[in-house]
């Protein structure tokens, strides 16, 4: 246990020393836009940000699906750990880009596929969340909720593509020659490293809460057989 | 191997006579789906104050909400009787693969679903004037019932050895059946305003696909959900 | 018949079977006693091929749970407190029912066969839900044998019964039992099962802690071959 915690202290420096450097990057490097000025700054966290939320799902599938074939309880820990950090993600990265949103295109929130797909996706999280809630057997717990991730994950690519189907006003910055798509940016050069740097930092950040979380998710676990033997 | 085959076949058309049976007798799952419907459709009439012109391009969509909230209804139903006598148990000790038990309720529920819907739409029809018996409408109504209840049904199972049962269902099925929802409104609103087949195709393709995709993968699961 | 090694069964961080051992030879008729929360109904469950065993092994009639479950199946008969009956369905529509999932042949013959041994047969056409608890068991009982399993498993069937629907079932339960099936039936009531059983074990905070036979143990005894096993139970 000394030995992790020494490698994940020094994860730690180095997801802060990265953020440091996406922060810097972004008010310092990267120019400032024309149109939107320093608003549109909000963009680089905000596709991060969004990123790990998807991210989150990913995992939390993945180690559903080795829970429901090996059965051992960290894989489940993981994928309940994946998911509540990515909720908190996604959270911000909703009501960052309603701040853009605002100057951007005059009005906080549009329904557009991006957006709404990520309001949904939001919505499944909290969904999972209420399951593990509401099972005492930790057995069955684990086994429900591996089974709903996937669910999840697969339907959201095809949430997106039937909300994508109808119109969108969200700016396609990658993948799109949608010809009725409206409002993109070109992105110079300083911009794209920003940019993906920022995703490579936030990337980060989110496997350095994973670790915490895990961390804790089995400690508590140590904690909950204790007590039960003590009795 | 066929032997096999054939007892499979067996039980799932057993579980689906069983289910027919007993609501055959008791009618009391229907209507309360049926009586659930007509009242949904009588709060849209004034949620919305249809008049002539609006009243063609929200029908879809009334339809499904419709349609989706009765499903619910009955998707808890169905599972909650095999839970509450514990028959569930009993499906559970036949010598049948789990997910015979899967397709028996999953095809009961599709079953039901339908004869609500084929109830609905000519009062529909009746109440708003306007011809909803088209060949292409019950094509996209069968594809999304499919879909709803293929998922349904695995999440009833689920949702029904929790603690906060009733509740759960909804939360759990509607953010996942959305892009059902969508694609069965957007082809049903095709099929309503006549609009070209090559439109509809994509609505209809996305409806396949997801009832593939889902159909298959709660196939595969379905033995995690009910085992201890 | 059924061979049980170290089994072992958790519910989350609470151990409820710690490395049980169990043995029953076919034909043998064992009354499984304990105190509630001993495990009575876990272990059941694990035998019936309804809950998985965490550790050890389960041997039914030659096949190992879980992985051969669907074998162990067919040759099982359960019988627990709830009477896994549908309501709306009539005594001999139930049997059907249950007749077709194990793909019986001859099945309204046989149905009928198994109406006639529980006592229903002039009831066969009654909804369930007309039924009285006694007749619910004794029907869940003809469910239990309708493809004639080898082994039986009851747990706690006299839950709920007046005297008379009792006797009803005693009567039900030693004809099945002098047609050398194997059972093994939970009680915790001493008394229902001292006439019935050939041999008795006890369960106590997850494992078996001892076992004897009727001419051991019968009659007076019992109480006391009981009450000492739960007490000195580690």
């Amino acid at each position: 246990m000394v030995e992790k915690t020494r490698l994940l202290t020094i994860f730690d420096i180095l997801t802060f020393i990265f953020m440091l450097v996406a922060i810097g990057l972004v008010f310092f490097y990267a120019p400032v836009e024309e149109i939107m000025g320093q608003v549109q700054k909000v963009f680089y966290f905000h596709v991060a940000n969004a990123w790990v939320g998807m991210l989150g799902f990913t995992v939390a599938a993945v180690m559903g699906g080795i829970y429901l074939w090996k059965g051992e309880r960290k894989w489940d820990i993981a994928g309940f750990a994946a998911i509540e950090i990515s909720f908190v993600f996604f959270l911000v990265a909703i009501i960052s880009g309603s701040i853009w949103a605002r100057p951007a295109w005059n009005t906080w929130w549009t329904w557009d596929p991006r957006l709404t797909t990520a309001s949904i996706v939001e919505l499944i999280y909290a969904a999972y969340l209420l399951l593990r809630r509401g099972v005492d057997d930790p057995n069955r717990r684990a086994r429900f909720s591996a089974v709903y991730a996937i669910f999840g994950f697969l339907s959201v690519p095809l949430t997106f593509i039937s909300i994508r189907l109808l119109r969108t006003i969200h700016p396609v910055v990658v993948g799109g020659a949608d010809p009725s798509a409206q409002g993109g940016f070109n992105m110079t050069g300083p911009m794209k490293a920003t940019f993906f740097f920022s995703l490579f930092a936030f990337s980060v950040f989110f496997v350095d809460l994973l670790w915490h979380r895990i961390r804790l998710g089995k400690l508590q676990e140590k904690i909950e057989n204790l007590r039960w033997h003590k009795n | 191997m066929f032997a096999h085959f054939k007892s499979y076949l067996q039980a799932v058309g057993a579980i689906i006579w069983k289910d027919m049976a007993a609501e055959f007798r008791s009618r009391e799952l229907l209507s309360a789906m049926l009586v659930f419907a007509l009242l949904v459709i009588l709060i849209f009439n004034f949620a919305l104050e249809l008049d002539i012109s609006t009243r063609s391009s929200v029908t879809a969509g009334v339809l499904w909400v419709t349609f989706a909230f009765a499903g619910t209804l009955g998707l808890n139903r169905s599972m909650a009787s095999e839970k509450d006598r514990g028959c569930l148990d009993g499906l559970l000790l036949a010598p049948v693969d789990r997910s015979a038990i899967y397709f028996g309720k999953a095809i009961g529920n599709l079953l039901f679903m339908l004869i609500v819907e084929i109830i609905v739409l000519p009062v529909y029809s009746v109440l708003y004037n306007i011809n909803l018996l088209q060949p292409g409408l019950i094509l996209v109504i069968l594809l999304g019932s499919i879909g709803y209840v293929s998922v349904g049904t695995l999440l009833a199972t689920m949702a029904v050895q929790i603690r906060t049962r009733d509740i759960m269902l909804p939360i759990l099925l509607f953010p996942l059946a959305i892009p059902v929802l969508i694609a069965a409104v957007k082809a049903s609103d095709g099929f309503l305003q006549g609009f070209p087949l090559a439109d509809i195709m994509t609505w209809l393709n996305l409806l396949i696909v997801y009832d593939i995709v889902f159909i298959t993968i709660a196939f595969m699961v379905f033995d995690y959900v009910v085992e201890e | 018949m059924i061979a049980v090694r170290n089994l072992i069964k958790r519910f989350g961080p609470k151990i409820v079977l710690r490395q049980l051992n169990f043995n029953v030879e076919a034909g043998e008729f064992v009354g499984l006693l304990g105190p509630n929360g001993a495990g009575k109904t876990t272990f059941l469950r694990i035998l019936a091929s309804l809950s998985r065993p965490e550790g050890g092994r389960v041997h039914i009639a030659g096949f190992q749970l879980p992985s051969q479950a669907a074998q162990v199946r067919r040759r099982l008969g359960v019988v627990s407190h709830q009477p896994l009956l549908y309501d709306d369905l009539t005594a001999e529509e139930n049997l059907w029912f249950y007749g077709r999932m194990y793909t019986l042949l001859d099945l309204k013959p046989r149905a009928e066969e198994v109406l006639r041994l529980v006592g229903l047969h002039p009831q066969r056409k009654d909804l369930v839900r007309t039924f009285s608890r006694g007749m619910c068991q004794r029907l869940a009982i003809g469910r239990a044998v309708l493809h004639n399993p080898d082994v039986m498993l009851f747990d706690e069937p006299h839950t709920g019964l007046d005297q008379d629907a009792s006797a009803m079932l005693d009567t039900v339960l030693s004809e099945i039992a002098a047609r050398g099936r194997t059972v093994v039936m939970t009680s915790h009531d001493l008394a229902r099962v001292a006439d019935l059983a050939s041999r008795f074990d006890v369960l106590s905070r997850g494992k078996i802690v001892t076992s004897g036979t009727r001419e051991e143990v019968g009659g007076d005894n019992l109480l006391r071959f009981y009450r000492q096993a739960v007490k000195g139970g580690d």
